[in-house]
């Protein structure tokens, strides 16, 4: 038979266009991955992924950023990387900042203070809140003054130190709001039920309206949501409202996608500072400012 | 099981049902606030450069043809009505990037120019003035950068079905963007470093 030995090549053919197009699309993902500089995950104020700093430097200057957000309610965090390539480091230094979102949400009073040691540049990216205090030039003449002579000299420690004390005096001179305890933002936040009475009543209402009919259900649903929520929550507005919300979904028999979407959705952003262990940015935003140099 | 499967047709015909009207207000909005951004920050370095320039002048033996490009870079690029609606205007629109293209590069050779100027680098209003460009035009990038993103959205929305529907019906059209041009020469040219170790990271 002519067939087989002909369809052997075209076969081997095949195969090794697949592998060709396997492996360029492999290395394609590769290449995608090392593409930038990835943002750490925040979990400290003081992030330094180079071990330059000693752990005195940190525990002192994790202690005066901690009581500063106390005191002013401004988050300043440090990030010291090894280098931003192949992103500048402004480039960098803002995506850092949209992720962390430091300062809080609206105020947006966060300031970072990036360095990338073997690029040997430093950068201080501004939050939209404290560019009156911290402005383009002044952030420069800290970094001209403060940080540059002592990084030069190889005082890693004590420039960021005099870096970061210098950036809180001068922000100390910028009227902002005064903090907000953190009590007021505890767990029991009545707004965070929605999406648990949300998701309820879609699974329980699905049942319950095969069972008892369509506006049956929904008398049941809203009910026993309502009583749940009551139960759970303790505050009767919020459990009618529940209940409402319940007897409404099963009733129309609306999906949970659209609406969860939209009331998680309005929590998300609304992170708040850390509170012993880690640290969170409170979603402060930012827009370029600040300035950069380099030693 | 059926039960679930109403569930998701409802939620299907929410999804189609919603004929994406209002998700394309909240995305014209979205593109307007980003470009207003970016006006709004072009508008700063305009206002800085007068500044600039009358502390250039201070230094007699200034290149005067790199201050006089500035000059006539920031006429043409402030000549130009920046309105809101010029997004909706793709000529208008790449007049207006081509003019404020220019006053970049008239205002980075002026930078490039000091350097070699040592009175200059030792001024302080002049360094102060330098680190207020500098981050004006880091906004600016930021800015630009937020637009695109924004109009990428909307313009999405408007290509891709059913939502294109809506957008023939009440005249959406797709908005001009920054082209790839002016995009590279924001970039900065990529560093070939072959002694960086690649494995360390």
């Amino acid at each position: 038979m002519g067939g087989s030995p002909s369809r052997r090549p075209a076969t081997r053919g095949w195969l090794a266009h697949l592998l060709l197009w396997l492996a360029l699309f492999g290395m394609s993902l590769i290449a995608a991955a090392q593409d930038v500089l990835p943002v750490p995950a925040l979990s400290a104020r003081i992030t330094d992924q180079t071990q330059t700093l000693s752990q005195d430097t940190l525990v002192q200057l994790d202690t005066k950023l901690r009581a500063f957000e106390a005191r002013k309610g401004v988050q300043l965090a440090v990030l010291m990387v090894r280098s931003t390539a192949p992103e500048p480091i402004e480039q960098y230094a803002l995506r850092v900042a949209e992720q962390w979102k430091l300062g809080r949400q609206r105020v947006d009073d966060g300031a970072l203070l990036l360095v990338a040691k073997e690029d040997r540049a430093v950068r201080i990216e501004v939050g939209y809140g404290v560019e009156g205090a911290l402005s383009d030039v002044i952030a420069r003449r800290i970094i001209d003054a403060q940080i540059k002579p002592r990084f030069r000299s190889g005082d890693f420690d004590g420039g960021i130190t005099a870096g970061v004390e210098q950036m809180m005096r001068v922000i100390d001179g910028e009227e902002l709001p005064a903090p907000r305890g953190r009590s007021r933002e505890s767990s029991n936040d009545p707004g965070q039920i929605w999406p648990v009475v949300i998701v309820m009543a879609a699974a329980l209402g699905g049942v319950l309206r095969r069972l008892f009919g369509r506006v049956g259900g929904a008398v049941i649903a809203g009910g026993v949501l309502g009583g749940l929520t009551w139960f759970v929550a303790g505050a009767v507005t919020t459990a009618a409202l529940a209940g409402l919300a319940a007897f409404g979904v099963t009733l129309l028999g609306l999906g949970m996608g659209g609406l969860m979407g939209g009331m998680s959705g309005r929590h998300r952003g609304s992170g708040w500072s850390g509170g012993d262990g880690g640290f969170r940015g409170g979603g402060g935003g930012f827009g370029g400012g600040g300035a950069s140099g380099r030693w | 099981m059926r039960s679930i499967l109403q569930v998701l047709f409802a939620f299907v015909l929410l999804q189609l049902g919603g004929c994406g009207y209002n998700e394309f207000q909240k995305l014209d909005e979205q593109t307007k606030s980003a470009w207003s951004e970016v006006l709004n920050q072009y508008q700063r370095r305009a206002d800085l450069i007068p500044n600039i320039v009358a502390t250039v002048k201070g230094e007699t033996t200034f290149e005067q043809d790199t201050l006089t490009k500035v000059v006539e870079a920031r006429a043409k690029a402030t000549s130009i009505q920046a309105t809101p609606e010029l997004i909706n205007n793709p000529e208008a629109f790449q007049k207006f990037q081509a003019a404020q293209g220019e006053l970049s590069g008239a205002l980075s050779r002026l930078l490039v120019v000091s350097e070699n100027y040592p009175q200059l680098k030792a001024n302080q209003a002049f360094q102060d003035l330098r680190a207020q460009l500098e981050g004006t035009e880091n906004r600016i990038t930021v800015a630009r950068g937020r637009y695109v993103k924004a109009v990428q959205d909307y313009n999405v929305l408007a290509r891709s079905f059913p939502t294109n529907l809506t957008a023939k019906a009440f005249g959406y059209d797709v908005k001009a963007n920054f082209t790839v041009t002016d995009e590279k020469a924001l970039s900065t040219p990529p560093k070939v470093d072959f002694t960086a170790p690649a494995a360390s990271r």
